[in-house]
């Protein structure tokens, strides 16, 4: 069982470098492919520029050298310079950025993990009344909305008509706002999942033994029930993460927050091929690893997955 | 000697005797044969599916707003790109200046059903076209994914083994790719291309629909490849495909006519499930500014447009996003009655 488990945990890593491996490549190779890439001398200007940058990529040497160079710097954490906002490295900008998008990230996750499990289970409890109807209408509607929509109507609603909450988020509170927009896509996703996992278990044998037992309400529900209901909403995070991290994407554009995804947008519209490149695989880096963990989280909490 | 005697009947035995019976009618051989018509599984899910009233109102929708994006902009008297200053933020059936004056004169004008945007384009026609677009997209995403999947999924079932095992393994890495993320680092590359590009339909149609397209036909097969094969595996082992193999029947003919029809319910699923998904990421790269190119509207481009002036025009939002969730919502309800209509396991 044991040895079974580390070659699970081991055989999903191996997946997980070789995409990411896969991610820098096709990166790299896409960028290679454009006329004017900063692989190319074309793009800079000054021949101080083309002399350091030559240095460092070598953009004599062959595209597959270049592309092992990329890759050692990489591991060192080293993405190059940004052409966009002269003087700063991609990490810097990636690491600046980054600890905003972590944040809103974060709690929406967690905002959008408590809510649906709750409203999740809820609505399984009251199979069939009213709750259970309106949570259904409402999780059908918001899963049919994209984070765009979301996010505009809620500026427009909460943040300019109603002025109940700030629209930048510079202002206190500002984050608010776009932690809601990216929670509720996932939320109803999640309490989708928990309703059906939860209305599955509920049925199940063990429930009646533990309710036949004589223990409360409660503990059937928080201790035996919701437990095993849980399993598919884990799966459910490697997915969230991917949600959230390109959510952000349009989230922090409407609300100017100064975050990852923002700066992404940025660099696309000023055509900072570095950056580009630096923040796709820094961003699919965080998503593979999320959906490992994910992965490995599942067949932890549930043992009865064979490993095969 | 009587029919009595000659059936020997020994004790306790259970042998009936026949003599006691009568042959019967044919009114009464009747009466044993409740025969339904045959129903073919195909007709048997397609009756499921009409008792499902949501199902069938989103089918409704879906086909209403597929005849107005194919048919309106034939003969509507806008245009999508037509700009007319002197007509900008026109709410819902008003009229410019101009227009009043040459309705003073006479003259019928079509009303701006859903007003004008900041360039005093009729917004009904830029919304039908955006729609199209989506349509689009759901479509011709629904089509390459089926295609690429089936015959991934069919190969890779049938054979089994060594190259079930190679190419399962290549989906694996596929699937785990960031999708979204690759589609847009290759719309920015393929953007530089088209730039450079003066073929006709790589401009008509924008780097960001080549790209999604592309990236539909590189990855997103990958779900109905797994599902076919899993399909195609247990399939396999029925005694039908046994028999077909056994009166010499090429791979080939095992695969098209025994087992992708066996699969057809998957399949079905699985691409409408497709559909959604799709019309979801081309308007979010439209909304970034990677879709569709420019005169050329896109519910997502709609939609990011309208945040200028968000406060005082909040029609431009409004319209963009009614239709994409409206569109959105049938197609997800519409999957969902297909599932229950075509999978044989929710069957009661």
């Amino acid at each position: 069982m044991n040895s079974k488990f580390a070659g699970y945990i081991g055989k999903r890593l191996l997946l997980a470098i070789v995409t990411i491996m896969l991610v820098i490549a096709i990166t790299f190779f896409a960028m290679h492919a454009i006329p004017a890439s900063p692989f190319s001398s074309e793009k800079a200007k000054s021949d101080a520029v083309i002399k350091a940058l030559e240095a460092k990529y070598g953009f004599d040497k062959p595209v597959i050298v270049q592309f092992f160079n990329y890759l050692k710097n990489i591991m060192k954490l080293d993405f190059g310079l940004s052409t966009a906002w002269v003087g700063s490295t991609v990490f810097g900008l990636i690491k600046n950025g980054f600890a905003y998008s972590a944040k809103i990230g974060l709690s929406a996750a967690l905002l959008a993990i408590v809510t649906g499990v709750v409203l999740g289970s809820w609505a399984a409890l009251r199979r069939g009344k009213w709750v259970d109807k309106i949570i259904q209408v409402g999780t059908t509607a918001l899963v049919a909305m994209p984070s765009f929509v979301m996010a505009t109507i809620l500026l427009l609603v909460i943040g300019l008509k109603l002025k109940w909450l700030p629209t930048l988020a510079s202002q206190p509170g500002g984050l608010v706002l776009p932690v809601i927009s990216l929670s509720l896509y996932p939320m109803a996703y999640i309490t989708r999942l928990t309703r059906s996992s939860m209305l599955d278990v509920l049925g199940q044998d063990y429930i009646r033994t533990a309710r036949a037992k004589g223990l409360s309400n409660g503990k059937v529900i928080f201790k035996h029930a919701l437990k095993n209901a849980l399993s598919p909403v884990i799966t459910y995070a490697g997915p969230m993460m991917a949600y959230i991290l390109t959510g952000s994407m349009v989230v922090e554009n409407i609300f100017s927050v100064p975050g990852l995804g923002r700066l992404f947008v940025n660099s696309m519209l000023r055509t900072d091929y570095m950056m580009i490149m630096g923040v796709t695989i820094f961003l699919a880096i965080m998503i593979i690893m999320m959906n490992f963990i994910s992965d490995i989280l599942y067949k932890v909490i549930d043992p009865r997955i064979d490993f095969s | 000697m009587s029919e009595e005697t000659k059936v020997k009947k020994k004790a306790f035995s259970f042998h009936t005797n026949p003599n006691m019976f009568e042959k019967a009618s044919e009114e009464e051989k009747a009466q044993q044969v409740h025969m339904r018509e045959s129903v073919s599984f195909m007709r048997d899910a397609m009756r499921r599916l009409r008792k499902n009233k949501i199902a069938m109102i989103s089918l409704c929708i879906i086909i209403l707003i597929s005849l107005i994006v194919f048919i309106v902009p034939n003969f509507y008297p806008y245009n999508y790109s037509e700009q007319d200053l002197s007509r900008q933020y026109l709410d819902p059936f008003e009229y410019s200046e101009t227009e009043k004056a040459r309705m003073a004169d006479g003259e019928k004008i079509f009303p701006h059903i859903m007003g004008t945007d900041a360039l005093g384009r009729d917004y009904a026609i830029r919304v039908i076209y955006g729609a199209r677009i989506s349509m689009l997209v759901g479509l011709i995403a629904a089509i390459i994914v089926t295609i690429i999947g089936i015959c991934y999924g069919s190969l890779s079932g049938y054979f089994g083994g060594k190259v079930d095992l190679i190419m399962m393994r290549i989906v694996d890495v596929i699937y785990s790719l960031p999708d979204v993320l690759i589609i847009i680092l290759l719309s920015v590359v393929i953007r530089e291309w088209v730039s450079t590009s003066t073929s006709m339909l790589v401009s008509r149609l924008g780097s960001g629909m080549i790209s999604i397209f592309i990236v539909f036909g590189l990855l997103y097969w990958v779900g109905m490849a797994r599902q076919v094969r899993g399909q195609i595996l247990s399939l396999k082992e029925q005694e039908y495909v046994l028999a077909a193999r056994a009166m010499g029947a090429k791979s080939s003919h095992v695969i098209l006519k025994h087992m992708i029809p066996n699969c057809i319910s998957v399949i079905i699923i699985t691409a409408a499930m497709q559909i959604p998904s799709a019309i979801f990421t081309e308007s979010f790269l439209s909304f970034l500014g990677l879709g569709v190119n420019m005169p050329m509207p896109s519910l997502g481009s709609l939609a990011a447009d309208a945040r200028m002036g968000l406060q005082s025009y909040p029609n431009l939002l409004i319209f963009p996003a009614a239709m994409i969730f409206l569109i959105v919502l049938s197609f997800n309800l519409l999957g969902n009655g297909l599932r229950d209509a075509f999978d044989p396991k929710l069957r009661s």
